[in-house]
């Protein structure tokens, strides 16, 4: 039974990393319905910049400051590759984003070199006992964390001006800028919010096992979370995010046991095994909203 | 006025393959000049263009289900792999250290890859029909994770990762074609080989394109909802351009490894998968001959960054100090497919347009 637990917590701690990845997919759809492939190179951008920043000023200092940069640099990318591609096909302006990416991980890696690198966590690999249960303490500081962060979100979305300005944006763009509505700074601004998500769900994957070349990997694991949730719901992105982290380390616990033929690595592809099942059920997604088809 | 370019006289001659005489010439001269090139260049440029052919033809594939009939897939490197695992086990030795059975005639593995990378298109298709746009897309690119897992952990055939297995083996009526025979040498060979197989499928791809399926599939591409309104059949032209696609892709897979010889399952992840896309984009979406061009262009670009040390000394060759040539050669063509995507939407095939319509209206260009 405490294997459960464990194997549970775990994956409710990588589960709320992919949680903000897909938060920030989720975003960036919501506004420009496009989804970012560079959310990866930002994420790892993210994690280099704190590795550095935090011998200088320490962890905690280092992340937000490091997520406020990033935010900065998603706002340049935005400005100036992806707003000269408003109104073109989704597709193509996808396609952009991959390439953005090859440049910024590029460029990240060159700062990484061949060795790992560490962000200097004050948790490292140590454990707590809760209810019994042996927990990392960086697994329970991911959980807490992407709670405060998904409920100030929450928030802004549902009581500031701005959050109310991005949720007409996403509801109908021309009807937002008919009312006032400044559609280039929602755009603008959730590219930023992504980015800054990323960073931080970087920074959250490099703790305990450094930052290396290929940490960005890790990113791609939102891709099924934000279609098992549904491309367009914000609290579909964290529920899909948590079932497939919680998932991965179900299925890396039980899967050796119960179905050793499926490989020794299985555990990191059942989420997209996940994803074909419920698509074949739901082809939106748990919460997506369905497509309203006129001719 | 007999002769102009872009007149046509005759209802045969607007529907005809090459419709007018201008590209009729210019056609012929490209191929006599292609099947000439061999005789003039050296071995090592000849396998680079010939896995450039073997890429276009993979790119054509990719092209038909993305291009015409606007189904976007990510999931191409999953097909490639099906098409190159079925072609190296059907031609692979039977008493050696991988799955084979000895059937090394090329035409015969080559149609099965085809084939068999076309069925699991068959298969897959029923999902994809059922989702649309950037669902699809994530969806394929779970295909490439999962073929991944598959082929990693499916050793009797693919050897394994880091080891591999030996490539299908080109041999035409018992001519090796790899190796060097008494007029040809063996990248000679090659190189008229995948040329002479890249026309035929070219062809046949052109001509499916402007049949009555290759007008489904512009319907479909764009507005599915119209097309199925004025009675296209959405999930059959959607499951066949998946199937067509799947098919090319095969046929390119199990030809893509024939140069080098040898292959293992960490070539087919999702770098491979942006490349072709990247080959589509560039190329021009939605036309054969900018697929082709697409294709040469993204085989040839690590050629060219190769010699940017010789002219940028700042530049080095190996991977210890400064500014690799790895890395400018990666951030190049992310470079590229940004600029060529915001600047020239259409592609090489869209300069090309714009040029020759330069030429036609000459001197009044304006």
């Amino acid at each position: 039974m405490s294997e459960f637990v464990q194997s549970m917590l775990r994956g409710l701690g990588s589960g709320s990393i992919y949680a903000l990845l897909a938060l920030g997919f989720v975003i960036i759809y919501k506004s420009t319905r496009v989804i970012s492939f560079a959310q990866p190179a930002f994420m790892l951008a993210g994690a280099v910049l704190v590795s550095y920043l935090a011998a200088e000023i320490g962890f905690f200092a280092a992340v937000p400051v490091a997520a406020v940069l990033i935010a900065v640099l998603a706002l340049g990318v935005e400005r100036t590759v992806l707003r000269p591609m408003i109104g073109k096909p989704v597709f193509v302006v996808a396609i952009i984003t991959i390439g953005v990416d090859v440049v910024v991980r590029v460029v990240t890696n060159s700062f990484i070199g061949l060795d790992v690198r560490q962000v200097g966590d004050p948790w490292g690999l140590s454990t707590v006992t809760l209810f019994g249960v042996d927990v990392q303490q960086r697994y329970l500081v991911m959980f807490v964390t992407t709670a405060v962060v998904v409920a100030v979100l929450f928030a802004f979305f549902r009581f500031s001006r701005i959050g109310l300005a991005m949720r007409a944006v996403a509801y109908d763009q021309e009807v937002a800028l008919a009312q006032g509505i400044s559609v280039g700074s929602v755009f603008a601004l959730s590219w930023a919010i992504a980015g800054g998500l990323a960073a931080l769900a970087g920074v959250f994957v490099a703790t305990g096992a450094g930052v290396d070349q290929q940490l960005w990997v890790i990113a791609l694991k939102a891709l099924p979370a934000i279609i098992l949730g549904g491309l367009d719901s914000l609290g579909g992105a964290v529920v899909g995010g948590l079932a497939v982290g919680v998932v991965e380390s179900l299925v890396g616990t039980y899967q050796g046991d119960v179905a050793p033929w499926l490989g020794p690595n299985f555990a990191l592809v059942a989420p997209y095994v996940l994803m074909l099942v419920v698509l074949l059920v739901r082809p939106y997604g748990l919460f997506g909203s369905k497509e309203v088809e006129r001719v | 006025m007999k002769g102009r370019p872009g007149l046509y006289t005759s209802y045969a001659q607007d529907t005809a393959f090459l419709n007018t005489r201008p590209k009729r010439s210019w056609t012929g001269a490209l191929v006599v000049f292609a099947l000439l090139l061999p005789f003039a260049v050296t071995d090592d440029l000849l396998t680079l263009l010939a896995t450039g052919f073997v890429a276009a033809i993979g790119a054509i594939g990719l092209n038909i289900v993305t291009g015409y009939a606007g189904q976007v897939s990510l999931g191409h490197a999953f097909f490639l792999a099906i098409g190159a695992y079925t072609g190296a086990a059907l031609s692979g030795d039977p008493d050696g250290r991988v799955l084979g059975f000895g059937v090394t005639e090329l035409p015969v593995w080559l149609l099965a890859s085809g084939l068999v990378a076309g069925l699991a298109g068959l298969i897959v298709a029923p999902i994809a029909a059922r989702l649309r746009g950037l669902y699809l897309a994530i969806v394929t690119l779970g295909l490439v994770f999962l073929g991944e897992h598959v082929f990693r952990e499916w050793t009797s055939l693919t050897g394994g990762p880091g080891v591999g297995r030996p490539a299908a083996v080109p041999e035409l009526f018992g001519v090796r074609l790899d190796r060097a025979s008494a007029w040809f040498t063996g990248p000679q060979q090659l190189y008229l080989l995948m040329f002479v197989l890249l026309v035929i499928f070219g062809v046949l791809a052109r001509n499916l394109v402007r049949s009555r399926i290759g007008r489904a599939f512009a319907a479909v591409r764009d507005r599915d909802l119209a097309a199925a309104v004025i009675g296209v059949d959405l999930t059959r032209y959607k499951a066949l351009a998946f199937a067509v696609s799947s098919f090319y892709a095969g046929v390119a897979g199990s030809l893509l490894f024939v140069v080098n010889g040898f292959f293992d399952p960490g070539s087919f992840g999702l770098l491979l998968s942006v490349q072709y896309i990247a080959m589509v984009l560039i190329g021009g979406a939605g036309t054969i001959s900018g697929a082709i061009m697409g294709a040469l262009f993204i085989t040839l670009l690590p050629r060219i960054t190769r010699e940017l040390p010789t002219v940028l000394p700042f530049i080095s060759s190996d991977a210890t100090g400064g500014i690799s040539v790895f890395q400018v050669e990666a951030v190049l063509y992310g470079l590229l497919i940004v600029v060529f995507l915001i600047v020239e939407p259409r592609g090489l095939f869209g300069i090309w347009v714009r040029v020759r319509n330069y030429w036609r209206t000459w001197p009044f260009s304006y």
